[in-house]
């Protein structure tokens, strides 16, 4: 049941990300300069900190999606539903310690 | 204590297909919408956690990640058709699957009939404004944009 909450309200977040990613996104087509001002005025702690938080919910999303696929499809879905949610956290979780320590040295640290 | 009430489901006229005329509360047949649109959000999912994953990777994890990321980036990606057409999928896919996504819970907790339909039109207006933009964003893009024959700066132009 609280996979089924997070998978929602994770769908929602990434559903106005999206029209505001777009809508950035196309200011390439207003001029160099608007696109680099947004853009730049995107890379501060802050906002690394909300990247890493919308990778969360992708992520999530993803992998308990793929789960969701498994549970309708295959034959043994259903009786390792839970199984297969644990599997979805710790690749979760596995992944995003490695997004994290990536992104966040690079968005947080010297350049 | 009033009884509990067992509403029609709200997710178009169900019944239509396989189930026998004699369980469709509403009469009429809507085709096989609903179970197409299930059907869809499954196939999209594998396919957008494949674009969506490798869009990530390639603009955030790789190279300078987001520092990276300028007007010059954008125009280097655009510049082959391969980046086009994965962020064009990636566009036309995330939108359905996130739009029907939002429908569903629209249909689920909005109980009056007028504040879901008007929801669903925003939400398809919206949805279309910005397929449409983006579509034609990444299909009219101009890596080096020249305004009353002066180049725009920080474009990503050949040197003269």
């Amino acid at each position: 049941m609280w996979s089924w909450v997070g998978h929602r309200v994770t769908g929602v977040v990434i559903f106005f990300f999206l029209l505001v990613h777009v809508l950035d996104t196309s200011l390439v087509r207003v001029s160099p300069e608007a696109y680099n001002a947004v853009i730049g005025s995107y890379k501060n702690p802050l906002m690394a900190l909300g990247e890493t938080g919308l990778v969360a919910a992708i992520v999530f999303h993803a992998f308990n999606g793929l789960r969701i696929i498994a549970v309708d499809f295959w034959k043994k879905g259903a009786k390792y539903q839970r199984q297969m949610l644990w599997t979805v956290l710790a690749l979760w979780v596995i992944v995003m310690v490695g997004f994290s320590i990536r992104h966040l040295s690079l968005a947080l640290g010297g350049h | 204590m009033s009884a509990t009430q067992i509403q029609t489901p709200r997710s178009g006229k169900v019944g239509a297909g396989r189930v026998a005329p004699k369980y469709n509360r509403n009469g009429s047949s809507k085709g096989n919408f609903e179970m197409l649109a299930w059907l869809f959000m499954r196939l999209s999912g594998v396919v957008l956690v494949v674009l969506i994953f490798g869009h990530l990777f390639v603009n955030l994890m790789v190279g300078g990640g987001i520092h990276a990321v300028d007007f010059g980036f954008v125009a280097g990606k655009w510049a082959d058709p391969f980046w086009q057409v994965w962020d064009l999928a990636m566009l036309w896919l995330a939108m359905l699957h996130g739009s029907n996504g939002v429908r569903t819970i629209i249909n689920d907790y909005a109980e009056r009939d007028a504040t879901r339909l008007w929801l669903k039109i925003v939400l398809y207006a919206a949805a279309a404004a910005i397929v449409i933009l983006g579509t034609l964003v990444i299909f009219t893009f101009n890596p080096c944009p020249v305004v009353d024959g002066v180049q725009l700066p920080g474009g990503f132009c050949p040197a003269p």
